[in-house]
């Protein structure tokens, strides 16, 4: 018996400027797997990751996660919801006026919790997890991009969340550090056993972690399936993207 | 055909840029009103607002004072008015030059910063990231400013306003020699307490302008450092013109409430 989806997107349409981004796209996450989004860097796959935590509308089309269409909520009412998702964004996003101690133990305090111990507690858990013990009173100046994406992922799992939204989780690092960073996604899977949406372009952590994998193109889902099947694929278009051919000749 | 569309276009700039300031406020009172306030944040700004805006205020105040009195005594010397200055001056500072001058002063220091600081979060994905952590970006940045600012503002405009009197008491007296009993007397006799309830009255209220239009032009700061940029050039702006306007209709509704004289 097949799964039913946790989030199921419907004909989402969105546009920036003149410009059509998502042109109806649909899509459903089943809840405990690993989606890997693939796609050309402006296809719009971090718009499609920002719709899904509300901090985009669509021009029209529905997003249902729990029964509830998110791109209906008011910013008020998307809160409870947000509680359930964590994003690790590009570039962290990690608040640059608080160490990383304090960065990792905002959602925390914010949900109430005020016995420091408890908190002192999960923070370390959360940064154990994510091997970055040790760095609690940097500054994000002070941190690599690999680490600032280290914390941010630290922060986003700390209230233990329901799915997670990870875009291009890789993108800038060296094959070392994003090795890591996909090693990190798995054993977050397997621990947390969350849902787990990736925006990436990069085809090695895309083998390495995806139970899934969609291709975007022209602003819908061209191809959806197993990482096995992306493999074996003879379609033009998605063997060019595997490949990584641009299509051009040079004389 | 050309001048009808750009008066249209800034027209319509106008109505958006009160609309969406409007929509801070009211967003920003709800939020007050229904308890979301985080007293640490709010004893934070305060120190940024109230404290570290102190020197630049009555520095302020105090050479407006001083100068003021100086012109006003070489006009009226010739008149043979010079204990009217101290009355002169009081009035005008308390009615309109500490406020205002307070207001401009504050718009400059804190509300540029503020706008600089909200928009730098804005277009590095902090408040993007606040939001994602279900934290409403209106109550943890804009409300604990808000406070800050209500509760500094009015402060600092009496601050300004007292240097500037001491000044001038100070120019008069003892530099131009004005006798000190009868520029005390006059003093006391023109200026009083509803003087003091104008200051406070527009301090609190410039307090809203300036807090409510920086936050506003930093939430909505785009394109990088350069949008950073403009948004704090335009506070300051927008701020330095928001405060002369709303003063002139602050100062005739507030005089039918309190008469000078």
């Amino acid at each position: 018996m097949t799964k039913q989806p946790l989030i199921q997107v419907k004909n989402l349409v969105q546009k920036i400027g003149s410009q059509e981004i998502l042109r109806g796209l649909s899509l459903d996450i089943i809840e405990g797997e690993t989606l890997v989004l693939l796609g050309k860097s402006g296809g719009g796959k971090s718009v499609f990751l920002r719709h899904l935590i509300g901090l985009m509308r669509p021009v029209s089309g529905s997003i249902l996660f729990e029964g509830m269409d998110v791109t209906q909520l008011s910013e008020r009412e998307l809160e409870p919801v947000r509680r359930h998702i964590g994003m690790l964004f590009q570039d962290g996003a990690l608040f640059d006026s608080m160490n990383v101690f304090d960065n990792v133990a905002f959602p925390l305090r914010e949900r109430g919790e005020k016995n420091p111990a408890i908190v002192r507690e999960k923070v370390a858990q959360a940064l154990a997890m994510v091997n970055m013990t040790g760095h609690e009173h940097k500054m994000p100046v002070n941190l690599s991009g690999g680490m600032r994406k280290r914390v941010a992922l630290a922060r986003a799992i700390i209230s233990p969340p329901a799915v997670i939204l990870y875009d291009e989780p890789t993108a800038g690092l060296d094959p070392i550090v994003s090795d890591s960073i996909n090693r990190l996604i798995r054993r977050l899977q397997s621990e947390l056993h969350v849902t787990s949406i990736v925006v990436t372009h990069d085809m090695v952590s895309c083998y390495h972690i995806a139970d899934r994998v969609a291709l975007l193109s022209e602003g819908r889902i061209y191809f959806i399936g197993t990482p096995e099947e992306l493999r074996q694929t003879t379609d033009p278009t998605i063997r060019d993207f595997v490949d990584g051919r641009s299509g051009e000749t040079i004389y | 055909m050309v001048l009808i569309a750009y008066i249209t276009k800034i027209y319509s700039y106008i109505l958006i840029f009160l609309g969406e300031v409007a929509m801070l406020a009211g967003e920003t009172l709800f939020s007050i009103a229904r308890g979301r306030i985080r007293p640490r944040l709010v004893l934070y700004q305060i120190a940024e607002i109230g404290y570290r805006s102190q020197l630049v205020v009555v520095v302020t105040g105090a050479f407006t004072g001083a100068v003021f009195t100086a012109q006003a005594y070489f006009q009226f010397a010739s008149l043979n008015m010079e204990t009217a200055v101290g009355p002169v001056v009081a009035l005008s500072m308390f009615r309109e030059l500490g406020p205002v001058l307070a207001g401009v002063m504050v718009a400059g220091r804190v509300g540029a910063a503020m706008s600089a600081e909200i928009g730098t979060m804005k277009v590095t994905q902090q408040i993007d990231a606040l939001r994602a952590l279900a934290v409403s970006p209106v109550d943890y940045l804009v409300v604990p400013r808000s406070v800050a600012m209500f509760i500094s503002m009015p402060i600092l405009v009496v601050e300004s306003v007292g240097c500037g009197i001491l000044a001038s008491y100070y120019v008069g007296v003892k530099v131009l020699n004005i006798s000190g009993v009868y520029f005390l007397a006059n003093t006391q006799k023109f200026a009083d307490s509803s003087d003091i309830v104008m200051a406070l009255v527009k301090g609190f209220f410039f307090a809203g302008i300036i807090v409510f239009i920086s936050c506003r032009e930093g939430l909505n700061a785009k394109g990088g450092a350069v949008g950073v940029g403009r948004a704090t050039t335009s506070t300051v702006v927008n701020c330095s013109l928001a405060i002369l306007i709303v003063n002139f209709f602050l100062t005739m509704a507030l005089n039918i409430i309190f008469p000078a004289g």
